[in-house]
């Protein structure tokens, strides 16, 4: 019984570990974002708040905090606040599968990118029910968006990772990782490239973000599902879609990239050198190196029409992940070169 | 030909890595922004701002009256009563210009004989009240007393071109 309690003390403080320095991440991510659209587009960003704006995050949250919640009175306000709820559970509880190094993971299971997909996926409730509740047109039409939108890409991102999961025959997060032990040449960048590529472009249009936001759309349909919220239930969405954007980050670098192995691993004299460097550290650069790919594509492209973006999922990713899951089962099947010859 | 080109195009991602670099490039090239209250861009000395009345270095006032600016203003913002003063010289007793109605066009600037109405490059005023939009001589020559330097030093450098 006492026993139990500890457990789940420990727990608790495992989850804490966690999510505690996941939403410091997501606060500075959204000035990292402001700051590096900001110097993309010549100009400086916010600089007042702080040395530099460091302080901006604060300053966002604790206004985003204080301000009204204001409920549509035409809205269903049970479904009204659930809904951001709804959205930033998975978002967190995605993480409990995630490995941040060698045995630091919070749950250890089989299924785990089963169970990430399955959590990614859950997001899509919250936005729907955030728009149905608002009563409003364009949340409807935001909502509508993002579910088909998130159908079609599930679809491209679940063969992307059948593709992982051939080659690393296992859904194990940490075996997936394992298996591309070896140095940069050895992760799974290499031979199943189309799927990456599948994977992260897949990975934009299920977190809603450019050149896939038609979701929120703030040309067209103002916010789009978010419109009718304020303060700190806006606050949660906002939370939870840079959260899904650091999730995706790091299942990208689990399963392409090798997780917290290090790059210079087999290469003579820099694998000595960086050999002391912890594993958690290479994985919060490759977690970085993907927001910021996700930062500089929001900085270049322009908004998807829509039916342009029914096309790239239906008609583009799904056959090109097809194709090339074929090719990696054949790959595997014959024992191709240093990735696959176990 | 060209379609096989376009297809390779579209499968490597082309254009849209050429737009990353395009991006890329930017992102270390330096900012042009200016930090407004502290820093200020540059202002031209033909700048038309708020107006002034001007005087003449002995304290004189220019303005003689002659109503021309009155006559060229398009938008009908100035309104000049003018009656002989003691002395028996021709001054203005009301000189108003409406700055609701006023467009900035410096018309009355051009047409002044005696480069009395001017346009300042004050631009950052505002009003808290209603009629505060109405100038009156007092208060035009009070701008004008107050930015006199200002005001010939920007004239001069512009002289050569008129």
């Amino acid at each position: 019984m006492w026993n139990d309690v500890l457990a789940l003390i420990w727990i608790v403080i495992k989850i804490l570990i966690i999510v505690l320095p996941l939403m410091g991440a997501v606060a500075y991510l959204t000035l990292a974002e402001r700051k590096i659209i900001g110097y993309m587009q010549c100009r400086i960003g916010p600089n007042r708040v702080g040395i530099r704006g460091i302080g901006q995050p604060l300053a966002d949250g604790l206004k985003l905090f204080l301000k009204e919640i204001i409920v549509p009175s035409k809205a269903n306000a049970y479904l009204f606040i659930l809904a951001p709820v709804l959205t930033i559970a998975p978002a967190l509880a995605a993480w409990a599968v995630i490995p941040f190094n060698q045995d630091w993971v919070l749950s250890n299971i089989n299924a785990g990118l089963l169970y990430a997909l399955a959590m990614t996926s859950l997001g899509v409730y919250g936005i729907l029910m955030a728009g149905w509740a608002s009563n409003s047109k364009y949340a409807f039409l935001g909502a509508l968006r993002s579910a088909a939108q998130i159908i079609s890409y599930e679809i491209a991102m679940g063969f992307a990772l059948v593709g992982v999961l051939i080659a690393a025959n296992s859904a194990n997060l940490q075996d997936i990782v394992l298996r591309q032990s070896g140095g940069f040449f050895h992760w799974f960048w290499l031979p199943l490239l189309p799927l990456f590529v599948v994977y992260w472009i897949a990975g934009l249009a299920e977190t809603n973000r450019h050149p896939f936001d038609l979701a929120e759309g703030e040309s067209e349909i103002v916010a789009g599902f978010h419109v009718e919220y304020s303060g700190i239930t806006f606050a949660v969405f906002f939370l939870a879609e840079y959260a899904n954007m650091i999730f995706i980050s790091a299942l990208a670098s689990i399963m392409f990239l090798g997780g917290w192995l290090s790059p210079f691993e087999g290469v003579p004299l820099l694998g000595s050198l960086f050999a002391w460097v912890p594993g958690i550290v290479w994985f919060v650069t490759k977690i970085a190196f993907f927001l910021f790919l996700y930062i500089w594509i929001r900085a270049t492209l322009p908004r998807y029409r829509y039916d342009q973006v029914m096309r790239l999922g239906w008609k583009i990713l799904i056959p090109v992940t097809i194709v090339w899951i074929v090719v990696a089962s054949l790959a595997v099947e014959l024992h191709v070169g240093p990735w696959f010859n176990y | 030909m060209n379609r096989i080109k376009h297809w390779v195009k579209s499968f490597t991602l082309w254009e849209l890595l050429l737009g990353l670099k395009l991006t890329g490039r930017y992102l270390f090239k330096r900012k042009i922004t200016i930090q407004f209250p502290e820093e200020k861009t540059p202002v031209s000395n033909r700048f038309r701002g708020l107006h002034a009345l001007r005087r003449y270095a002995n304290g004189e006032e220019r303005c003689i009256a002659c109503k021309l600016c009155e006559a060229v203003c398009p938008a009908l913002a100035i309104t000049i009563d003018a009656e002989p003063r003691d002395d028996g010289s021709r001054r203005t007793t009301r000189y108003e210009i409406d700055l609701f109605k006023c467009i900035y066009c410096g018309f009355c600037e051009e047409s002044c004989p005696v480069d009395s109405i001017v346009e300042t490059d004050i631009m950052h005023y505002h009003f808290e009240n209603r009629g505060e939009n109405i100038m009156s001589k007092p208060m035009l020559l009070a701008i004008g007393d107050k930015y006199e330097d200002d005001i010939a030093k920007a004239r001069e450098q512009d002289a050569p071109y008129r």
